[in-house]
């Protein structure tokens, strides 16, 4: 049987002893070829979730298991398969887009690489500014490129932190395609935080609700619809982030 | 190192080689310094040198010779050091500590930087220092690869020593890349022998390196002879000094990854 995209157990942050965990022995399993969404309010949560995720940060307790690989001791082969793209981080803006794309390329090991590079220049657009310093571009033409970046390694397991932030809604509409095109061409898991619910609600088969660092609800957005009794997620994201009742429970 | 590790080092150095190509203040800054420690030295050896007495002509190679060396010191930490911060001013660690590098090979990739920074650095100073004042610093002869990779080494142990302190401190000890080295020139022995410090601080320069390569450096100039002690202290030392910067290197690597610092390195 196929290991899943992520198996995490009893995931636990805590950055202060004695203090309230950052996340609270969050469990779940996601199987490969889905999109899964992240959502909860600041401090939730979800950025210490997707860094013990990445192995950037050590969990207190609990483990990640990422494509089968422990990483709390194999993080690197899973790494090897997996990318992750933030507007919070930036790629070296004096270099060009080219030229980043060709580090990355080198760090992740990918074969044929400049035919690689090229495919993704024209899949997404970057033509015209691939040879431009990526400091010089637009937010928009920015999160392409850390998109594609994002995507030079064809990773099984993707992970993306407000993917469309900031970006205009044609712009925002593109990139949500994109990873629609680039999920079903390749089966890939993307797991995704976001405050856009228009957006969780259009790409994700499950979502996972978190507040003060534990999930609080889960399921399909069409089942947490229902539950909830609203029209859309924001609302559904509303009720939870407020203590409201469930529709159900009424 | 198998071709995967070798792959993902050229990776990294590609990205800074990518950089000073495009970048041509970097390239000149590099050179600067060195080459006006050079001019600013060479003329005072000169001014001692000028009676032509062959006590001020070897005092006039020792100086410059201590001046290129220590340069190469310098500017080995410098190169190491600075390679990192680049990482951290373009906050592009994020990206760099979620790839397949492990630390092992970034330690690598910054070595080898720093090896072609301090090329770039110091040889237009050598150059400079043959043509103006007739002192080739390859006269020291083969013993000079010697002095040379045992001062890198140092330059590379000390780096590593800041760069876990940028990983502790963040951006905020991004001061320490560019002066430590200058703490630690008085007790290195570059321009005088150890004997001329006072007995109480005399075995923390022999504690450093760097202070038996210049005591080797002066042998050779002076005596004519290869000091075949100090160049074994000055290798041995450096095993030690690298040893102890990997391990405070390694772990506050473990501790910037219980903090959750990776992500966000700054000031």
């Amino acid at each position: 049987m196929e290991t899943p995209a992520l198996l995490v157990e009893g995931l636990t942050k805590t950055y202060t002893p004695g203090a309230r965990p950052a996340v609270d022995g969050l469990s779940f399993t996601m199987p490969r070829g889905e999109t899964w969404g992240l959502l909860g309010g600041n401090g939730a949560g979800k950025s210490t979730t997707i860094a013990m995720l990445l192995g950037l940060l050590v969990p207190s307790s609990g483990r990640v298991l990422a494509l089968g690989h422990d990483m709390a001791t194999d993080r690197f082969a899973a790494l090897a398969r997996m990318n992750f793209s933030s507007p919070y981080i930036a790629l070296p803006h004096r270099l060009t887009v080219r030229e980043n794309l060709r580090v990355y390329g080198h760090l992740y090991g990918v074969p044929e690489m400049e035919r690689r590079i090229a495919d993704l220049v024209a899949e997404f657009d970057l033509g015209d500014f691939a040879d431009r310093p990526a400091g010089q571009l637009s937010a928009g033409q920015k999160t392409r490129v850390a998109l594609a970046k994002a995507l030079i390694n064809t990773p099984a397991l993707l992970l993306l932190d407000e993917p469309t932030a900031s970006l205009d809604p044609d712009t925002g509409d593109w990139v949500r395609s994109a990873l629609e095109r680039y999920r079903a061409e390749t089966g890939a898991a993307i797991l995704l935080a976001s405050h856009n619910m228009a957006e969780v609600e259009r790409l994700c088969a499950n979502v996972l609700m978190l507040k003060g660092g534990r999930v609080v609800d889960e399921g399909s957005p069409a089942a947490l619809l229902a539950k909830y009794g609203r029209d859309d997620l924001e609302e559904v994201f509303l009720d939870i982030a407020r203590g409201r009742e469930r529709a159900e429970a009424l | 190192m198998g071709a995967s590790s070798a792959r993902r080092i050229w990776g990294l150095v590609y990205r800074h080689l990518a950089l000073y190509r495009r970048s041509w203040p970097r390239v000149l800054e590099l050179m600067y310094w060195p080459v006006l420690q050079m001019v600013v030295w060479g003329f005072i050896t000169a001014y001692l040198a000028g009676v032509q007495q062959n006590t001020a002509t070897i005092a006039a190679g020792v100086l410059l010779g201590g001046v290129l060396l220590w340069e190469i010191t310098l500017r080995s930490q410098m190169g190491f050091a600075i390679s990192f911060l680049e990482e951290v001013w373009s906050r592009n660690l994020g990206h760099i500590f979620v790839s397949p590098l492990r630390p092992w090979e970034m330690v690598t990739g910054l070595a080898a930087m720093s090896v072609l920074r301090t090329v770039a650095a110091v040889l237009p100073a050598m150059l400079l220092a043959f043509m103006l004042y007739g002192f080739g610093v390859w006269k020291l002869g083969p013993v000079l690869v010697v002095f040379v990779s045992a001062l890198m080494a140092m330059g590379w142990a000390v780096a590593l020593a800041v760069t876990a302190l940028i990983l502790r401190h963040g951006a905020g000890a991004e001061a320490l890349a560019w002066g430590v080295m200058f703490g630690i020139a008085p007790f290195a022995a570059v321009f005088y022998p150890v004997a001329v410090l006072p007995p109480w601080l005399q075995p923390v320069a022999l504690s450093i390196p760097a202070a038996h390569v210049f005591e080797g450096m002066r042998a050779a100039l002076i005596d004519g002879r290869i000091a075949w002690d100090h160049l074994a202290w000055a290798v041995a030392l450096d095993g030690v000094w690298l040893a102890l910067a990997a391990w405070i290197f390694l772990a506050q690597f473990h501790q910037a990854r219980v903090r959750g610092a990776l992500l966000n390195i700054g000031e």
